[in-house]
């Protein structure tokens, strides 16, 4: 032992120092994992967040102006929307050149409609105006501005020129204030007129059912989850059948049977009939409505409220319960002072998976919840695919995809993701 | 196993506690015809008279039952015709036992000896009420499957079904689910996209997987986050930006598209399953094949997979039926040529209504039983090979 100096390092078996052939092996070992998870990673990359980036993009990207109308843009510059009067010749000169070759490329309708969520009419006012500009002659018949003004007399309007002054940048936060019911005013942001304002009316809606809903699972799941944590295992693997089938059963026959059962025809409304408890002329209306909705979604996520309650109820011991009750508490107080602190994990968990859940729901709102019980999503989903508002459809996305993570991260902080369980 | 003694009881306490319930049932009774006092009143009386009676010849419990139940199931009969006697039939079930479980003291002999009457009462209240959720949980999908086989085109029971007619029932939906072709084509693009879907998500999962359980990895959780995600966002989220992105790039309304787009839907559920897995993987076998001269690929198919390969195709399974459900994106993503059952069932419900539908629900509620049975096989094979639980 003496021969050891113990000043020098500790050598490994091949004659490196120790330490890094250790700090080596750790890192061959940290390359490894991530190589495994690599692929993955890209793939997830490539499929899912990019095009959620893209969104995000969309949500404030306006390169339709600029591109369309190049030199336009330019020549606006100078002018002043707050002077009263439309724009000098050298902007309708600008505005021709630009509108010449976005005819031939007919690009100009598209920038009409997308000018048009701003300011209705300017859609028609560049389509009819296209149909003469194809017309014009850029070299002999200059001046344009009285040419522009006698062909439609919206090219004088200061309202028209303001808006393409004011959607000239390449980005825009246009689709966010839409979004919260405000457009880009004459100075700054200012609210749209009442009769236009429906996004934050749609937002608080989305937040008040989802709210219902997730207090309506906590209910109707805090006794089953009970019992199921607390019968016999033999009994309880029966019962957990009646959670699971419904959880396993896809959306669609679970939102057709609600139709089936809540309709004026439907079952409910039969049997209520047939029992005299109802009249024939006075049939209950539940759907198309906000309670169908409700009664609906509680249905289709009251399992992801059951499961994670009985997982954190599992571990609760009956014994303190006994305890408490022989060291004198009543049945309440040995409840409510012992066991529902310990069951407070369960409840936040799947109060959060249900909320996250309900308000980025599109299917069943759209299918039981007629008008009054739709949701942000149907509004973005509308926007895609009908008014083709795309900006806005992203820029609504992104606003809920902020609350949802916002929610994920506190999923995240309470729950911890990798201990989310599946059935 | 008994744990209180009991006696019987008086037929004072059986025929008040009956009459309870007979004036509820009663209640439906007489509303249904015409006036809900005089059958609360009725209902009240024959079963506190029924309870007072049966108290004192408790050794007959088996034929006075049975004679209950054809009793009520006659006078349904007379009220009502055949349902009504099949629902009497019911009653009479449950007014035998309940009279003969109360009579006897049967509700006592399982609970604690200490109990009060009232701890009692709440305990059977708050059985009550578990089983009302589970009613409401699996009623829609129950009441779904008979009316797959009505004869007519409505999404209602029909008198002649009520009535248990032959005539009143038929299998023309179902014909009409295997005989049309836009349904068959919706089935045959779902069976086309499901499986692809699922080969890709649990193919890069289980790696992943087997990544993210080793001991050390840098950025666990953000990976983890990333990872998850697509469970978490919404899923009309997704389908915009998949929207938006894959026209740029090409891939809107192409077969490709939509498997992408449903492969990474299912990866989150494949990590979970199969990370949870391997917690509980002893990774001292492979270190065990790799000292006896194995490489990391033989050790990976010989040891590790048949250990984890239960996890992995649970896994699986979630990635399918996720693929198999979903509706949202594949109509964004999707065109006409993608269009799959869930698609097809959307269609049905918000523009024509035809009752295939139901027939299309019962089918995919076997599928989610078939499907739920493998789970579980599954899951105590998996726990078995861990040495979770005995046998």
């Amino acid at each position: 032992m003496s021969d050891i100096t113990d000043t020098g390092p500790v050598i490994a078996a091949d004659g490196t120092p120790l330490k890094r052939s250790l700090a080596r092996a750790l890192r061959r070992q940290k390359i490894r994992a991530l190589m495994l998870i690599a692929p993955l990673l890209l793939f997830v990359l490539l499929t899912f967040i990019m095009p959620i980036g893209d969104m995000l993009f969309r949500s404030v990207e306006n390169n339709i102006v600029m591109d369309t109308l190049p030199k336009t843009v330019v020549a606006l510059q100078d002018w002043d929307p707050d002077s009263g009067e439309p724009p000098s010749e050298a902007v309708y000169a600008a505005l021709a050149a630009d509108l010449k070759v976005a005819v031939e490329a007919k690009r100009h309708t598209r920038l009409g409609t997308r000018l048009n969520y701003e300011l209705t009419g300017i859609s028609s006012l560049f389509r009819k105006s296209g149909r003469q500009i194809k017309k014009w002659d850029l070299a002999q018949d200059a001046p344009f501005k009285a040419k522009f003004i006698d062909m439609n007399d919206g090219w004088a309007k200061i309202a028209v020129w303001r808006t393409i002054k004011t959607y000239s940048p390449k980005y825009t936060n246009g689709y966010f204030l839409n979004s919260i019911d405000m457009q880009k005013g004459t100075d700054g942001a200012e609210a749209r007129p009442e009769n236009q304002q429906i996004y934050i009316t749609l937002f608080k809606r989305t937040m008040f059912m989802s709210m219902v809903i997730t207090i309506s699972c906590i209910i109707l799941a805090y006794p089953v989850a009970w019992i199921l944590a607390n019968l016999p295992a033999r009994t309880s693997n029966m019962l957990m059948i009646l959670v699971l089938l419904p959880f396993w059963t896809s959306l669609l026959v679970r939102t057709s049977a609600w139709k089936v059962m809540l309709q004026q025809q439907g079952v409910i409304n039969e049997t209520l009939v047939w029992l005299g408890l109802v009249a024939d002329d006075a049939r209950l209306v539940m759907i198309n409505n906000q309670f169908g909705t409700i009664v609906a979604m509680t249905h289709i996520l009251l399992p992801f409220m059951i499961l994670p309650m009985y997982s954190v109820m599992q571990t609760i011991q009956p014994t303190y319960l006994r305890a408490a009750k022989s060291l004198g508490a009543t049945n309440w107080t040995a409840f409510w002072r012992v066991y529902f602190p310990q069951s407070i994990p369960g409840i936040g968990a799947g109060s959060i998976l249900v909320f996250i859940l309900s308000i980025g729901y599109y299917i069943t709102p759209e299918l039981v919840g007629g008008t009054k019980g739709v949701f942000i999503s149907n509004r973005i989903a509308f926007h895609i695919s009908s008014s083709l508002n795309w900006g806005l459809a992203a820029a609504l996305g992104a606003i809920l995809l902020a609350v949802v993570l916002v929610l994920y991260w506190a999923y995240d902080k309470i729950v911890g993701i990798d201990n989310v369980k599946l059935g | 196993m008994a744990l209180t003694p009991v006696e019987n009881q008086t037929p004072g306490f059986v025929a008040a506690t009956a009459a309870a319930s007979g004036a509820f049932f009663g209640l439906f009774v007489g509303t249904s015809q015409g006036s809900g006092l005089m059958g609360v009143l009725v209902g009240a009386a024959i079963m506190a008279a029924l309870g007072f009676a049966l108290t004192s010849m408790l050794d007959k419990e088996k034929p006075f039952r049975w004679v209950l139940i054809a009793a009520f199931a006659v006078a349904g009969f007379f009220l009502g015709g055949l349902p009504a006697a099949v629902l009497g039939g019911l009653f009479g079930w449950f007014a035998g036992w309940f009279i003969f479980w109360l009579g006897t003291s049967r509700y006592r002999a399982h609970l604690a000896p200490y109990l009060t009457s009232g701890q009692v009462l709440w305990h059977y209240t708050f059985r009550v009420i578990c089983g009302a959720v589970f009613t409401f949980l699996i009623t829609p999908i129950l009441v779904v499957m008979p009316l797959s086989f009505n004869a007519q085109d409505f999404f209602t029971f029909t008198p002649e079904m009520l009535r248990f007619d032959p005539a009143g029932y038929s299998l023309k939906h179902y014909q009409d689910f295997f005989s049309n072709q836009d349904w068959q084509n919706a089935l045959w693009n779902s069976i086309r996209i499901a499986p692809m879907a699922t080969v890709i998500s649990v193919t890069f999962g289980t790696l992943a997987a087997i990544g993210l359980s080793q001991p050390h990895v840098p950025f666990r959780r953000a990976i983890m986050a990333i990872l998850i995600s697509p469970m978490i966002v919404p899923l009309i989220i997704s389908a915009a930006g998949m929207y938006f992105f894959y026209s740029r790039i090409g891939l809107q309304g192409t077969y490709m598209g939509v498997v992408l787009a449903h492969a990474v839907l299912g990866i989150p559920f494949v990590i979970i399953t199969v990370t949870a897995t391997l917690v509980g993987f002893d990774r001292s076998l492979t270190r065990a094949a790799a000292n006896m001269g194995a490489g990391p690929v033989t050790t990976f198919f010989r040891v590790q997979m048949p250990l984890i390969l239960p996890g992995v195709v649970s896994g699986g399974l979630f990635a399918f039926i996720t693929s198999f459900d979903e509706v949202v994106v594949v109509l964004f993503v999707g065109s006409a040529g993608q269009k799959t059952l869930p698609w097809q069932m959307f269609i049905g419900l918000r523009e024509q209504i035809s009752p295939t539908i139901l027939a299309v629900a019962t089918i995919l509620v076997g599928i989610s039983v078939l499907l739920l049975a493998t789970l579980e096989l599954l899951r105590r094979r998996s726990e078995r090979l861990r040495g979770m639980s005995p046998g």
